[in-house]
């Protein structure tokens, strides 16, 4: 058994989760014991209250286990007070929504700046400088001032994106990200997703959508709180090839 | 660094909901304006009143016949003869303290001249009263030692009288008149005076020899009032002192009669009229300050509003690696500079509200600066202390949670 100096980016070993809402308890994970390398693409599917927005949740810091332990980049998480979690997801982590939470009456540009405005390292002139980086990377060079309301769905996922690996992340953990937008732009957020992974960056998805789930390069099923299926994916997809054989019509986004 | 960054933010969400941000602030606005204003309005009357009680004369001591009664009120002037013009004399000879003195009789005057006719009030004095009231003639004279002697049919009148008299512009001086139907030749005009705070016009007044009020017009021994003036502010004590112990000698009496005059200096009106006026001024204040109040529980109002309305920008911020601190810093600089900005801008609107009450209210108005630093201080205070629990409310969010909310 691996210890917390362990050399796997992504170490969890029984991760229960009990809500509570007043007499009656739900068991979302019911022990969860996994491990996820670096630069690995990760497609968590199960049919709907499976737990797998849970377990993104926990691994992202955003909320706490009701018991078991995991490590990210060799951390003890579980022995983190909440300053420390908020740090961590600060400096090692980037979450991707299915419904974007990209802030309102703010422009892309200062969206995607937020994680680094609460970095005390980094300073105005890198941060924008990074941010427009970040930007022309998910391929939104020309809309680096467009407010949200100026965006369609896809592109405010792109700026999600964008957002999410300002920071650098030593992981992109991404909850349906595609579950709001139409087949070719998710076809598109596939296409930045494999770039990215292709640039060594380890990206967990939640979808159950099982063609995106195609563009990942490992799969793991939950239901009922526990993984039932954990395998490499087959006959991989490649989001750029499957695009090249789509109608190249600008179809109206559904958002 | 951080800060900087939390300041920044603060900012950019401030001016994304200008109109929030506007209407949050106007009740700081309204509530320190009316702090300065009010102050202002209190401070005004009260340096007005001052002014009014000055002109009184310097230093000068107002002797009254008949007691003060158990209840503080002195009885009707008229209704008590004490007081005569001996013992004026006596006060002038024997208080070393004094350096003016001068009875005064009074009495009312229908005036004609040509064939315009005047209401208005004669008074007999010596011509010390011109010192001890601080009056200066714009033209004429005073007068003489012989007018005084002969009870001489000469008078010295105000502005007003003039005025209504002989018309605007005309000098009265050597001008023929009647005073309830006695001729009276006029030696001097009095510079004008203008209103004083109670309203009184005190241009309106002619001024005669005293024997020649007393005997000619009033055929009485009595003087309505002595009035005095001590040769300095540190002496009013003393002479006060020189004058109820020459009076009761005068008026033989006993230890344990009480005084059958009244002595009031320049300094106890000033005194009762300087309480009223800061009883008013804390009046006014406490009623700015419950404005101020107000536009406080407003910014919490609209900072805990905001506090839900932003539950999910909180929770987005969170996510990104905002700490409960940041959450908490990034709100109490919203409220501290809405009030902050409210408080500078209450301060304008106090101003001008100010000087709007005095040019068209007519009411005088002072700011002092203590008043501006006051509203200021309390203004951000305001915004800090209402701050506080909304921020503390956002800071103390769960992220899921916050993100979850719809
Ligand atoms: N905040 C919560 N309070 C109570 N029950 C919850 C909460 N969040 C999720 N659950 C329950 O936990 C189970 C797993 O939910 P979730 O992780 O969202 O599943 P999935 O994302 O796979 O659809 C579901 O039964 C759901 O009803
Ligand atoms: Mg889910």
């Amino acid at each position: 058994m691996a210890g917390p100096g362990s050399d796997k980016l992504l170490r969890a070993k029984d991760l229960v989760k009990v809500y509570k809402a007043g007499e009656v308890e739900v068991r979302a994970l019911r022990g969860i014991t996994m491990e996820v390398e670096q630069g690995e693409f990760l497609a968590v599917t199960g049919s709907s209250g499976s737990g797998k927005s849970t377990f993104m949740n926990i691994l992202g810091c955003l909320d706490i286990p009701t018991s078991g332990s995991y490590w990210i980049d060799g951390q003890d998480v579980s022995k983190l007070n909440r300053n420390q979690l908020a740090e961590l997801r600060n400096r090692k982590l980037g979450f991707i929504f299915q419904s974007f939470n990209i802030l309102p009456r703010t422009s892309a540009l200062e969206n995607v700046e937020l994680p680094l405005l609460y970095n005390r390292t980094v300073n105005a002139k890198d941060r924008r400088q990074r941010a427009h980086d970040a930007l022309i990377k998910v391929g939104l060079q020309d809309k680096i001032t467009s407010m949200p309301n100026q965006l369609s769905g896809g592109q405010q996922q792109r700026v999600a994106i964008a957002r999410a690996l300002i920071n650098n992340p030593r992981l992109i953990l991404a909850d349906e990200p595609t579950g709001n937008l139409d087949t070719r732009t998710s076809y598109e957020i596939m296409a930045v997703f494999q770039s990215l992974n292709d640039k060594g960056i380890t990206i967990m998805m939640v979808t159950h959508e099982p063609d995106i789930a195609q563009f990942a390069k490992r799969k793991i099923v939950f239901r009922d709180g526990r993984i039932t299926v954990d395998e490499k994916i087959t006959n991989r997809k490649f989001a750029e090839e499957e695009l090249k054989h789509m109608p190249a019509l600008a179809v109206e986004e559904t958002v | 660094m951080r800060v900087a960054n939390l300041i920044l933010v603060a900012f950019r969400s401030l001016a994304r909901n200008k109109m929030r941000t506007f209407l949050t602030m106007l009740g700081i606005i309204i509530g320190v304006g009316s702090v300065i204003a009010m102050l202002a309005i209190g401070e005004g009357s009260r340096v007005n009143i001052q002014n009014s009680i000055a002109s009184l004369g310097t230093n000068s001591i107002m002797i009254f016949p008949g007691a003060i009664s158990h209840g503080g009120v002195r009885m009707e002037a008229g209704s008590v003869q004490s007081l005569t013009k001996e013992d004026a004399q006596a006060i002038a000879q024997q208080c070393d303290l004094i350096s003016y003195v001068s009875p005064v009789v009074t009495k009312g005057a229908q005036v004609i001249a040509s064939n315009q006719n005047w209401r208005t009030l004669c008074i007999g004095v010596y011509n010390d009263y011109f010192s001890i009231r601080g009056l200066n003639l714009s033209n004429g004279r005073l007068f003489s030692a012989s007018e005084h002697r002969s009870a001489a049919k000469v008078c010295i009148i105000g502005l007003t009288v003039s005025n209504s008299l002989f018309g605007e512009g005309h000098d009265p001086v050597g001008e023929y008149m009647r005073i309830n139907t006695i001729p009276f030749r006029i030696i001097g005009l009095m510079e004008k005076k203008g209103q004083n705070t109670f309203g009184q016009d005190q241009d309106d007044v002619i001024i005669a020899p005293f024997l020649t009020v007393q005997k000619r017009m009033l055929s009485t021994t009595n003087v309505n009032q002595i009035l005095a003036s001590s040769s300095t502010a540190a002496a009013m004590d003393d002479a006060t002192d020189e004058i109820i112990q020459l009076i009761r000698s005068r008026h033989h009496l006993k230890d344990t009669d009480e005084d059958d005059f009244t002595v009031r200096t320049q300094a106890d009106i000033s005194n009762i009229f300087g309480s009223v006026s800061k009883v008013l001024t804390i009046l006014l204040a406490s009623i700015a300050s419950i404005a101020l109040l107000v536009g406080g529980i407003g910014i919490m109002n609209i900072m805990l509003v905001s506090v839900t309305e932003r539950t999910r920008e909180i929770g987005i911020r969170m996510a990104v690696g905002a700490k409960g601190r940041d959450v908490l810093i990034q709100f109490m600089i919203e409220s501290i500079f809405i009030s902050f900005l409210g408080g500078v801008l209450g301060i304008a609107f106090g101003v001008t509200a100010s000087s709007m009450v005095a040019r068209f209210g007519g009411w005088p108005v002072f700011i002092t600066p203590f008043s501006v630093v006051l509203s200021f201080v309390f203004s951000t205070a305001v915004g800090l202390f209402f701050g506080w629990y909304p921020a503390q409310k956002a800071a103390g969010l769960n992220p899921i949670e916050a993100l979850r909310y719809e």
